[in-house]
């Protein structure tokens, strides 16, 4: 069967949604099973469209849940196929047990994650808590600020994940709405390119050859359990990180857009610092700009690769910076937040003696505001100059009533 | 900077417009963003759309807008919702009404005093596309108070970017643009 090629400008106005589509219809992904959810789904309705117009030669697989979907994707990763699909929030919620299943079976899959709040209450918006949930699934975690990110980490996504020395299912975070459905300029490959990126997909240990039977998905008690969990583990953390490396510079090569584990904005000479993810780094970015033509020696550090944790690089991008905030736009109910507790560990067997305190934000949908930013910068220089952390280890930002702070 | 926010209801295309400039902008080299406010809307709910353009590219995803422009695409929208919320010295109103400027800050005083340009957009679209669509008439009546591009290369464009439609949905939305154009005062 074949399928025709799309004539795309240099720079299209895409959002986060659809610029992952495009991505996923220029790698030729051979299969997508997928269950809708805000704001998730115009990515699976593009890879849909795009099917049925003939620019791709793949399967679109109707599900009754998001169960169903990531169990037909872990179906077709193992019969031998190129796989991808989209979620969010409750339906990622729903996927959790086959996450699992996916990385602990090696195979490659990618999961457009929009993020979204989870209920209860309900909410549609935007915030890291279905990201924070699945952490520890085994799944590589990639994260877009915007929707250019969106469309080249998905492609950076499959060459990784397909590697057949990764062979693990990589999810690419944006976030919902303020990336998904926010449309900007996004500059392009031709689908030549972007396919002669990607590469053919190939295949290993695939049910569908014959010739050499394979079986996915055993059950191993205490003999080999541990063994299995172990060399995933090994894996994550000795290989996929150089290889998240090489692909970051072929696609530099290729493109001129240069990709980082620890994205590090005006940290040269930072006093000060935000660590966060998704836009609120780009938002941080300009704020950061502007704090330093008030004489505030700001910066700010997202994180490209979430998982596997980039433990050595954050601290040394943090290693001679005086007062640091990590923000977690996920309630950490009942403890620390993610960010502060990954940050307070990777520094503290360094000589690096910075002030840390964490911040909640945004959760479901909340607008991170410049006014937030600039008086949280004006905080940690607060902090820097008197040599100790002012306030509370633990504070909200922009939530109503009384100022919650702990810890 | 320049920024935009566009008042409509869930529905009445506010957000294909603010996208539709936003690639209209975005061929001339200028960095572009377009989003919308929507919660769990409903057809017929009010919402709020928005432009960003600069440029330089655009890094700033604070919801929070001091509009440069503010677009009222649906004419009820000036009494059930406050369309001068984070109103700057600077900022210019296009609204849709039947009203004439006069009348309608009269009957909205938290216009007064304000830059205030009125068009009868669903009419308009009524009279030209068949349907109260009143997006493309507010980006052509836009371009007449902003003088931001000449009318045949904003028509030519808009072709484009409605590109996908029957070539008569496309006429009539050149003749509404138009026609917004002349009208707005």
């Amino acid at each position: 069967m074949a399928f025709d090629k799309m004539e795309l400008k240099d720079i299209e106005v895409w959002d986060g949604n659809y610029a992952a589509a495009q991505a996923m219809r220029q790698a030729q992904v051979d299969v997508v099973a997928a269950y809708p959810i805000t704001p998730s789904t115009p990515i699976v309705e593009g890879y849909a469209k795009f099917l049925a117009d003939g620019y791709i030669e793949g399967e679109f697989v109707m599900v009754e849940s998001e169960h169903a979907a990531m169990s037909a994707c872990i179906g077709a990763a193992a019969a031998g196929g190129r796989v991808a699909t989209a979620t969010s929030s409750q339906g990622l919620a729903l996927m959790s047990e086959t996450l699992y299943q996916a990385s602990g079976m090696r195979l490659p899959i990618v999961l457009n994650l929009v993020n979204r709040a989870l209920a209860s209450p309900l909410n549609v918006n935007g915030d890291h808590s279905d990201m924070y949930m699945i952490r520890d699934s085994g799944w590589i975690q990639f994260d877009a600020f915007c929707p250019q990110e969106a469309y080249d980490l998905n492609l950076i996504a499959f060459k990784v994940s397909e590697d057949h020395d990764i062979r693990l299912p990589a999810i690419v975070n944006q976030d919902g709405f303020m990336t998904s459905h926010t449309a900007q300029g996004v500059k392009t490959l031709s689908d030549d390119a972007a396919y002669g990126f990607v590469g053919e997909y190939k295949p290993m240990n695939d049910m569908l050859d014959f010739e050499h039977p394979v079986t996915h998905g055993v059950q191993t008690e205490e003999d080999w359990h541990f063994e299995h969990k172990a060399r995933q583990h090994n894996d994550l953390m000795t290989k996929v990180m150089p290889k998240i490396q090489t692909v970051f510079k072929d696609f530099e090569k290729l493109t001129g857009r240069k990709y980082t584990p620890v994205e590090k904005y005006d940290m040269d000479d930072a006093d000060v610092c935000v660590v966060c993810l998704g836009t609120s780094v780009e938002t941080a970015r300009e704020v950061a700009t502007e704090m330093r033509a008030k004489g505030i020696k700001a910066g700010v550090i997202g994180l490209r690769v979430i998982r596997p944790f980039p433990f050595f690089e954050i601290a040394e991008a943090l290693k001679n910076v005086k007062a640091i905030a990590a923000l977690d736009r996920s309630s950490p109910n009942g403890a620390a937040g993610m960010l502060f507790n990954e940050i307070a560990g990777a520094l503290f067997n360094t000589g690096t003696k910075a002030l840390l305190s964490g911040f909640v934000y945004g959760l479901g949908g909340r607008d991170l505001t410049k006014a937030h930013l600039v008086a949280l910068f004006n905080e940690l220089q607060a902090n820097a100059d008197a040599g100790k952390v002012t306030t509370k280890l633990q504070q909200f930002i922009g939530v109503r009533g009384p100022k919650l702070a702990f810890l | 900077m320049l920024e935009i926010r566009w008042h409509s209801r869930a529905g009445q295309g506010a957000v294909t417009g603010a996208k539709g400039l936003a690639d209209v902008i975005s061929t001339t080299g200028k960095e572009v963003q377009a989003f919308a406010f929507y919660g769990s809307a409903k057809r017929g709910a009010a919402m709020t759309a928005y432009n960003r353009v600069d440029d330089k590219v655009i890094m700033n995803h604070e919801k929070y807008m001091e509009p440069d422009y503010v677009f009222v695409i649906d004419p009820a929208l000036v009494f059930t919702s406050d369309v001068t919320i984070n109103h700057k010295d600077s900022t210019k109103y296009i609204i849709t009404t039947h009203m004439s400027t006069d009348e309608l800050v009269k009957a909205q005083p938290k216009l007064a005093g304000k830059e205030v340009y009125t068009v009868d957009c669903i009419t308009i679209a009524n009279e030209t596309i068949g349907r109260p669509i009143p997006n493309t008439p507010m980006l052509g009546a836009f371009m007449k108070i902003s003088g931001m591009y000449e009318m045949d290369f904003f028509k030519e464009s808009m072709k484009r970017v409605l590109g996908k439609l029957p070539q008569k949905i496309i006429d009539a939305n050149m003749f509404a643009i138009q026609r917004a154009y002349d009208e707005v005062k």
